[in-house]
């Protein structure tokens, strides 16, 4: 199963960088809601409550892009019959489009977040950067979960584009609610009491979760 | 099929629910502090209630059909959410009437109760549209019982979420008040929960009756067009 996972995974990687469709769409959108925070706030620099929200909003209206890309390349080119004849697990196609869209996150916030750094923050990131790393890979891997799902839910359906961001945005409430009460203490000024080990808990929970939720109804999605 | 028992169920429906509102006026106390406008209380948190119930029972014959292939239970699923999402509009009107009477605002958004039930309450708004951009009647069914049961999970999570993000003001009717509550008040409270668990049954059963009737309807008259085209005439 692992092998069948690993295999779809390298034809998404491999295809993603021949194409380059969704990685570039999502690090040129983060940037652009960036300048439309800028406006929208009439703000040059922020920090605190803020800063984490608007970065964490922006990364995942940022991650509906890449869910709704997830399934593009089967869908237009037929490939999911081909993928779906194969004598292969559903579980392993699940694991194999969460790890696409876990490393199309880390690749887009490789990029989003030093630019944040740069473009918005107020105060630096250089000090707390093993903490924003810890929280952003536990996010990566709940909106990954989820995100997989969510993207095999809308792809069977006729109105996709609408479906994923109505299902994946409530369903990622919990996640956001943790990550930008995480990240709010790392983009203070005046760095204060934290309270890191209760939003990361309430993030691990979700993580595990989805995960399983995902695993386990995962099957009964793009069946025949 | 679904019609069994639908008739004395529908009279234990409207003697609980007249009890209920019988109690409501004339039984119960008044509020020391917040008056008349309490008793909204009596359908508020039953209404809430039972639609979180009705949510999670979705949720659990979501699995079933999952696990049987039965679209009967696809069809309870169905039903019990669609009447969940009317109750949820009720709960969040009555909830903004009730706010605004007792703290002044329509709205409170530090009021974590308040505001995990809009979040599960737009999220299942989605199980419409999700579930009519599927044509395949087998695959409609087969992908909003997936949808069913993760939302079903997302529930308690979403709840612990936001109470852990937000401040806690909002009256814990079960967990802590409850307790608290003088006898009157709670025989009330309970024999309004009964009435509202009731109606919702009743109106389960009986849309369910319906839909399955207009299937077989459609059953036989596709039946019927298609042996006209057989033998002509």
């Amino acid at each position: 199963m692992l092998r069948a996972a690993a295999t779809i995974l390298r034809k998404d990687l491999l295809l993603e960088l021949r194409t380059k469709e969704a990685v570039p769409a999502m690090t040129l959108f983060t940037i652009t809601v960036y300048v439309l925070f800028h406006f929208g706030l009439d703000r040059n620099a922020l920090d605190g409550d803020l800063a984490s929200g608007v970065l964490w909003v922006t990364l995942l209206l940022a991650a509906v892009i890449g869910v709704t890309r997830l399934f593009a390349a089967e869908r237009e080119q037929g490939g999911i019959d081909a993928l779906l004849l194969a004598p292969v697990d559903r579980t392993a196609l699940f694991l194999a489009k969460a790890s696409a869209l876990f490393l199309f996150l880390v690749a887009v916030e490789l990029v989003a977040v030093p630019a944040y750094d740069l473009l918005l923050l107020g105060p630096g990131l250089g000090g707390t950067l093993p903490e924003l790393l810890v929280i952003l890979l536990l996010a990566n891997l709940g909106i990954a979960a989820v995100g997989a799902l969510v993207a095999a839910l809308a792809a069977e359906t006729r109105t996709r584009e609408l479906i994923v961001p109505l299902l994946l945005l409530p369903l990622l409430l919990p996640l956001l609610i943790s990550c930008a009460q995480a990240t709010e203490p790392l983009m203070r000024t005046d760095q204060g009491p934290e309270d890191l080990g209760r939003w990361l808990g309430l993030l691990t929970l979700y993580d595990v979760v989805f995960v399983l939720v995902s695993v386990a109804v995962f099957d009964f999605l793009l069946e025949d | 099929m679904f019609s069994k028992g639908l008739a004395p169920l529908a009279i234990a429906t409207v003697v609980t629910l007249t009890a209920a509102f019988a109690l409501v006026f004339f039984y119960a106390p008044l509020d020391a502090d917040q008056g008349f406008v309490q008793k909204i209380f009596y359908i508020h948190v039953p209404m809430a209630i039972v639609a979180l119930g009705g949510f999670v029972a979705g949720g659990i014959f979501g699995i079933r059909h999952l696990r049987s292939g039965d679209a009967a239970w696809d069809l309870r699923s169905y039903v019990a959410i669609h009447l969940s999402i009317i109750l949820g509009l009720g709960v969040l009107v009555t909830g903004a009437i009730w706010a605004k009477a007792s703290w002044g605002h329509y709205w409170v958004w530090d009021e974590p109760v308040l505001v995990s039930f809009l979040v599960v309450f737009l999220l299942y708004c989605v199980y419409f549209p999700l579930r009519f951009a599927i044509e395949d009647p087998e695959r409609q069914a087969r992908y909003s019982s997936v949808f069913a049961i993760t939302a079903g999970a997302f529930v308690p999570l979403n709840f612990t979420a936001v109470r852990l993000a937000e401040a806690l003001t909002h009256p814990r009717v079960l967990s802590q008040t409850g307790g608290d509550l003088p006898g009157e008040m709670r025989l009330t409270f309970l024999v309004a929960l009964a009435g509202m668990i009731l109606l919702f049954v009743t109106l389960w059963k009986l849309e369910l009756t319906a839909k399955h009737a207009a299937m077989q309807l459609k059953k036989l008259r596709r039946r019927r067009a298609e042996r006209r085209e057989a033998v002509p005439a």
